[in-house]
């Protein structure tokens, strides 16, 4: 491809759109940039809970807890958690938003979702820190 | 009628009958492609990847509350169905991380190309494939 050198605007947004900022959502990019954000961070902490898992493959309870007892670990546990879990609660929203048109039902299913990520991420949570903690 | 949105599609038809019109696009009229079918299988990947979580807090659940959970949770996870369960969530999650990438680089405005976009999408496939494939040789031959 040429290098084009004529001047462009690369900015999609109208002028007024950007003064006002918000959009239909009212919350801006807000919940798509912390979608990318969780994803990025993700990366390398899946790569490490990944290894974390070959590791503890066919380990007992003394190995497990020996492996969250070391504080890299169980921070590393955590924050994995933290991101996984956020990242989950962003995008199945937007996977309910999608295919749940009508106005009940969707809200319904997206406080039930929420709801029960919340609590598989603090049972996560709690459980990494009483072995940490151990 | 219960959305308002619904008004958007009715028509007359020749007789001047009022008929729904039809919803575009027609899924079944269309070739499946690899955008397509990288796309719904990042969405089918991230729900059902969600879903697995489920033995990540069992796993670790088990763990806080003592041995006999732990030895109990560990031996499912070592049955058969346990490793079969596993293997899939290991290719959806090789298969999310690797379309996690691509998409976050169309994020940043690079390759959409249709012939870069037909490469990646053959290469986040196969990638995918082969780190499932690494996964679980390490696992069985080193481990």
């Amino acid at each position: 491809m040429s290098k084009d050198t004529s001047p462009s605007v690369h900015i999609m947004r109208s002028p007024l759109g950007r003064a006002r900022g918000l959009g239909a959502a009212k919350s801006g990019a807000a919940h798509w940039w912390a979608e990318r954000v969780t994803s990025v961070a993700l990366l390398p902490l899946s790569l490490y809970f990944v290894v974390s898992v070959l590791i503890l493959k066919g380990a007992d309870h003394a190995a497990m807890a020996a492996y969250l007892g070391e504080p890299w670990n169980a921070v590393l546990f955590l924050l994995l958690i933290g991101t996984m879990f956020s990242h989950i609660s962003m995008g199945l929203q937007v996977v309910i938003e999608d295919y749940v048109r009508e106005e009940g039902k969707r809200l319904a299913l997206l406080l039930v979702v929420k709801g029960g990520v919340w609590f598989l991420a603090l049972a996560a949570a709690v459980s990494v820190l009483k072995l940490a903690f151990s | 009628m219960k959305d308002v949105r619904e008004a958007l599609m009715v028509g007359r038809n020749s007789e001047g009958k009022l008929v729904r019109r039809p919803l575009s696009p027609h899924l079944q009229v269309y070739k499946p492609q690899i955008s397509s079918a990288t796309s719904i299988f990042h969405r089918i990947t991230g729900v059902a990847l969600s879903a697995g979580t489920i033995l990540l807090v069992a796993w670790l659940v088990a763990a806080a509350s003592g041995d006999a959970a732990f030895s109990v949770v560990q031996a499912i996870f070592a049955s058969w169905i346990g490793q079969l369960v596993l293997f899939g969530f290991t290719l959806a999650l090789f298969y999310h991380f690797c379309n996690g990438i691509r998409h976050l680089s169309w994020d940043a405005g690079k390759g959409f190309e249709l012939p870069d976009m037909h490469r990646s999408g053959r290469l986040v496939i196969g990638a995918a494939i082969l780190l499932t494939v690494a996964f679980w040789a390490v696992a069985y031959i080193v481990g």
